[in-house]
């Protein structure tokens, strides 16, 4: 989980605390291209790809978790 | 698919002369945004065609290059493919047009060939196919794309990553050429996930079509006549399929990433190829760039890329392995060898003609109603 909010932070070149219950959509640094970063660390590191219908729905940073880690 | 004796003996390439210079391109968006997106895609400058310059231009200035440099009589030049999805009319065909132009005989067959980013793979299997054919002598394969023409300039997500380019290849045959393995794949449940909507005839242009339109929570706006992409789901899908379909090419040619001397992929951004290098822990020294001076040009990067990277690196036995994909989804790799193969310099072209008057050649001019009424007009005055 810590190393989850590590990659996130660097996708989104946040400094500020992230909470597993935020919606990430409402952070100053959400943009289309910090979702790139997104898509990369979630294949690299949980080896899975997230179809953008599917990443529509996600609303808080645990969905997000959840949607990576569950195989 | 699997060729031998066949390849690709020389290379030219053609861009506009206009440079657009990606940070300085702040009409629509505000520098801090420009510089993080620039940054990200890894595009600083491209080449913007001007209105009189099309994809025709470009590749005609490549291929009287491609003559120029190399001893060839055009009379043997049996075959024409013109590759693009940005031609000058709806009909004819540019391919056809563009024999004219360079003079080469009736007798060649010259047709185009419409598909997107992967498509100058596709250009050297239907060529390499044809050319198996004893009766043909000589082909040309020429692709040109001014995407900058298709991609509106307030839509953050495309406005900085497209450029126009042309290139020119002869391919000959020759017992010089080993073997050469292409794979070529196709998924059309993604059609919608690179497209432009409207102008075609399912949905017919109108002033509708053409208005530029609010998109999405980024306030990204453009028309139906414009093309888009939905970034996301390329960047999985390519994530997804270019490391399998690299790894089965590469088996079927027998040969190892070692034996490769340069891969080159489409350019499509810096973040797409850096993340598939990483991931296939591929040698960057082996991977020409040019993402950073062209940006992204359709099907034209991989041959613009060898043409602008590999120009004296290509003497003797050189095996090179080559991938692109895009809109389709198409996607397409090939291990193919390149021996002494003769690379020109870059062109420029401006008001569609060559900068370089010996580019340049009479012709009779296409549009020829046109001209003749133009000449009626001033007779009449």
């Amino acid at each position: 989980m810590e190393k989850f909010i590590d990659l996130l932070k660097e996708a989104l070149e946040r400094e500020d605390e992230i909470k597993m219950e935020d919606n990430f959509r409402e952070y100053d640094e959400w943009s289309s291209i910090a979702y790139l970063s997104i898509i990369a660390f979630i294949d690299d590191e949980y080896d899975t790809q997230i179809e953008e219908a599917d990443f529509r729905k996600l609303k808080t940073v645990q969905d997000l978790y959840d949607a990576c880690t569950k195989k | 698919m699997k060729f031998k004796g066949i390849g690709i003996s020389a290379m030219a390439a053609a861009v506009p002369s206009r440079i657009i210079e990606n940070l300085k391109y702040t009409e629509f968006f505000p520098q801090d945004q420009v510089n993080e997106v620039v940054e990200k895609v890894g595009v600083y400058e491209r080449r913007f065609a001007d209105v009189k310059t099309c994809s025709s231009d470009l590749c005609f200035a490549a291929a009287q290059k491609l003559f120029l440099d190399n001893v060839i009589n055009r009379e043997e030049i049996d075959l024409l493919v013109f590759i693009s999805q940005t031609p000058d009319y709806r009909m004819p065909a540019t391919s056809i047009t563009l024999q004219h132009r360079l003079g080469l005989p009736n007798s060649c067959i010259a047709f185009d060939i419409n598909l997107g980013c992967s498509a100058f793979i596709y250009g050297m299997a239907v060529v390499y196919s044809m050319m198996q054919n004893q009766g043909l002598r000589k082909a040309l394969i020429l692709d040109g794309e001014t995407r900058s023409k298709v991609y509106g300039s307030r839509d953050r997500r495309s406005a900085f990553i497209f450029g126009d380019g042309g290139a020119a290849a002869l391919v000959e045959r020759s017992e010089k050429f080993g073997e050469t393995i292409i794979s070529l794949n196709s998924d059309g449940s993604r059609a919608d996930l690179i497209m432009i909507k409207a102008g075609g005839y399912r949905h017919m242009s109108t002033p509708e079509t053409l208005t530029e339109k609010v998109v999405d929570e980024f306030g990204n706006m453009r028309s139906d006549e414009q093309g888009y992409m939905r970034g996301g789901d390329v960047f999985n899908f390519v994530i997804r399929e270019i490391p399998r379909d690299l790894k089965k090419t590469l088996a079927e040619s027998g040969k190892a990433v070692e034996d490769l001397d340069y891969i080159i992929f489409h350019q499509a951004n810096n973040f797409i190829n850096s993340h598939i290098a990483k991931k296939m822990k591929l040698d960057t020294d082996k991977i020409p760039q040019t993402i950073e001076k062209f940006g992204n040009t359709s099907s034209v990067s991989v041959p613009l890329t060898i043409v602008s990277e590999l120009k004296g690196k290509l003497n003797g036995q050189k095996t090179l392995m080559l991938n692109a994909f895009g809109v389709g989804m198409t996607w397409a790799s090939a291990v193919a060898p390149f021996v002494d193969t003769k690379i020109s310099d870059i062109v420029e072209v401006s008001e569609g003609q060559p900068v370089d008057e010996q580019l340049r050649r009479d012709y009779t001019p296409i549009e020829r109603e046109i001209e003749e009424s133009k000449n009626k007009q001033k007779k009449d005055e």
